[in-house]
């Protein structure tokens, strides 16, 4: 037991006491100013107990973040507005449009890359391209547009996601789709197998190991484009939109259980891939 | 002219590469009849494998002609009058055996009945019955390589093209391989070109041997074996077996007098 999650446990233990010493140092300045003004002498164990408990501290101790979570999430009917799981869901639902998306959008150019000699030679600089201009610059730009034309709401938000998460898709795909090597695809010609058939029978199968880690990559990448999708909207919903009035209003403990919800979302999700990954390539014997 | 399977009249092939041209072939002339077992033997680079590209349509030769049952290789290849066995099994490991013989059946497209009885007959006659529902990775890699000539046995080719099938195997599980061979060659009535770089391979196997040599590739010799076509394992040890060795060896060492 000890040897499995020891490690863990050790490396866990040690984050949580930085925090703790962190929040100590960093909310001391605030922690004297108040008893200056109130004229008290500060000792040790009174510092450490204000710091820990501060209304709208620069780096909320653990425990903090926790309460906020337990009152945001399992104290609040879901549909509130109030409740973390309704703005996790709102945030969730168009990262998985977008992740849809995204993936279909990047398995698409991955077969289109591998089939046909133009595109090999075109669209990868523009994928490319299409990842070094900032998310943060070109989100409000997409999300006008589409207003523009009358689309709103999830869609929007699902597109930004879909922006970062095809790329992981593509990348791995078109390495996945190429796996077979010479004397395979020789193998198919003296069958005189068509391309149709070599895609689904060789290429499709052979790009699944390939797939799965793309696919971790990108619904993560696809919860970060939901979030920063909610950012420059003045969205009232979704993690974005608590993180936005987190910091307009000095919440920093709503910030942290924000920013807390959206990690433990994107490790939910991408453990799910993993374990559809491990069935499915014991099942396909790849994982032997 | 019905009995002729192969007939290459002056092929060559040369590469082009960074450094010159590659002669893989010059000048070759070959002719194999229906139900030879003709092994090829040679060094590396003495373009063996690349005639056994050729006849399968697999590269382009740059000069001279050949046919493959009166037709030329591409016809042939998409006739789908040859089965091919690479140096690798190559057996797809998300398909059980069954499936991966049943392949090149799919993409002819044989009915499914037929698939099923085909599929039965050839695991029988690679002695793999039984394992239909087995993953290539249950299998060693002698049975992994039974099952992929039980794939290029499994549709209607008279002829099979062979490239060091057993090249990686020991030496023990080969002449095991080698002894099926015959008797499935025996039972199928099929005509094998055979590549190897192994002489007691090449003696014990074939009807004919084409030694060759490289720089550039061409043929220095073709031995017709005199050896019965019933051979079990210890005719190996029979003066004419070491004979026809000895000329296989005198072959490859006068091609490579001049290197």
């Amino acid at each position: 037991m000890w040897q499995r999650f020891g490690p863990v446990v050790t490396v866990v233990a040690a984050i949580f006491a930085l925090w703790y010493v962190m929040a100590v140092v960093m909310n001391a300045n605030w922690a004297y100013d108040k008893a200056r003004r109130a004229d008290v002498e500060l000792g040790f164990s009174e510092l450490v107990v204000d710091t820990w408990s501060q209304k709208k501290p620069r780096l909320p101790a653990p425990h903090q973040v926790a309460v906020e979570l337990w009152n945001t999430t399992a104290m609040k009917s879901i549909t509130s507005k109030r409740s973390l799981v309704f703005h996790s869901w709102i945030t969730l639902s168009s990262t998985l449009l977008g992740f849809a998306m995204g993936t279909v959008l990047g398995i698409l150019l991955a077969v289109g890359i591998v089939h046909n000699k133009a595109m090999n030679l075109s669209v990868m600089p523009w994928v490319i391209a299409s990842q070094t201009i900032p998310i943060l610059a070109i989100a409000p730009m997409i999300i006008v547009v589409l207003n523009a034309v009358g689309i709103s709401g999830l869609v929007p938000k699902a597109v930004i996601s879909m922006y970062l998460s095809f790329f992981p898709v593509v990348v791995g795909m078109v390495k996945g789709l190429r796996a077979p090597d010479a004397m395979q695809m020789d193998q198919m010609r003296t069958w005189n197998a068509s391309k149709w058939t070599t895609f689904w029978a060789l290429r499709w199968p052979s790009s699944v190991p390939y797939l799965f880690p793309s696919l971790k990559i990108g619904v993560a990448a696809a919860l970060v484009g939901a979030i920063v999708a909610e950012l420059p909207t003045g969205a009232v919903r979704g993690l974005g939109a608590r993180l936005l009035a987190g910091s307009y209003y000095g919440q920093t403990i709503q910030i942290w259980s924000a920013l807390l919800m959206a990690a433990a979302l994107a490790a939910s999700l991408v453990m799910i891939i993993g374990q559809i990954e491990n069935y499915t390539l014991r099942k396909m014997g790849m994982s032997q | 002219m019905s009995d002729i399977v192969i007939e290459a009249k002056k092929l060559s092939l040369t590469f082009e590469t960074n450094d010159g041209p590659v002669h893989a072939l010059q000048d070759v002339d070959l002719t194999i009849n229906k139900g030879d077992f003709v092994s090829f033997i040679g060094p590396s680079g003495c373009g063996k494998t690349t005639f056994l590209r050729v006849m399968a349509d697999l590269e382009q030769p740059t000069g001279g002609s050949i046919t493959v049952n009166g037709m030329s290789p591409e016809e042939a290849r998409l006739k789908r009058a040859y089965g091919y066995v690479f140096q690798a099994a190559g057996l797809y490991p998300w398909r059980t055996i069954g499936g991966n013989i049943r392949l090149p059946l799919e993409i002819m497209g044989y009915s499914k009945e037929n698939r099923v009885r085909r599929v039965k007959k050839v695991l029988e006659l690679v002695h793999l019955d039984g394992f239909e529902n087995k993953f290539p990775w249950q299998l060693s890699g002698g049975m992994q390589q039974r099952a992929s000539i039980a794939r290029a046995l499994s549709f209607d080719a008279d002829l099979m093209l062979m490239d060091e099938p057993f090249g990686a195997l020991d030496e023990i599980v080969r002449d095991h391989l080698n002894e099926q061979l015959l008797e499935l060659w025996a039972e199928t009535n099929k005509t094998i070109a055979f590549v190897t770089h192994s002489i007691p391979e090449a003696v014990y196997l074939s009807t004919k041997i084409v030694v060759m040599s490289p720089r550039p590739g061409r043929v220095t010799d073709v031995i017709e074996s005199t050896l019965p076509r019933e051979r079990p394992l210890d005719i190996r040890e029979s003066q004419e077996f070491l004979d026809i060795a000895h000329r296989v060896r005198e072959g490859l060492r006068a091609g490579h007098g001049d290197d």
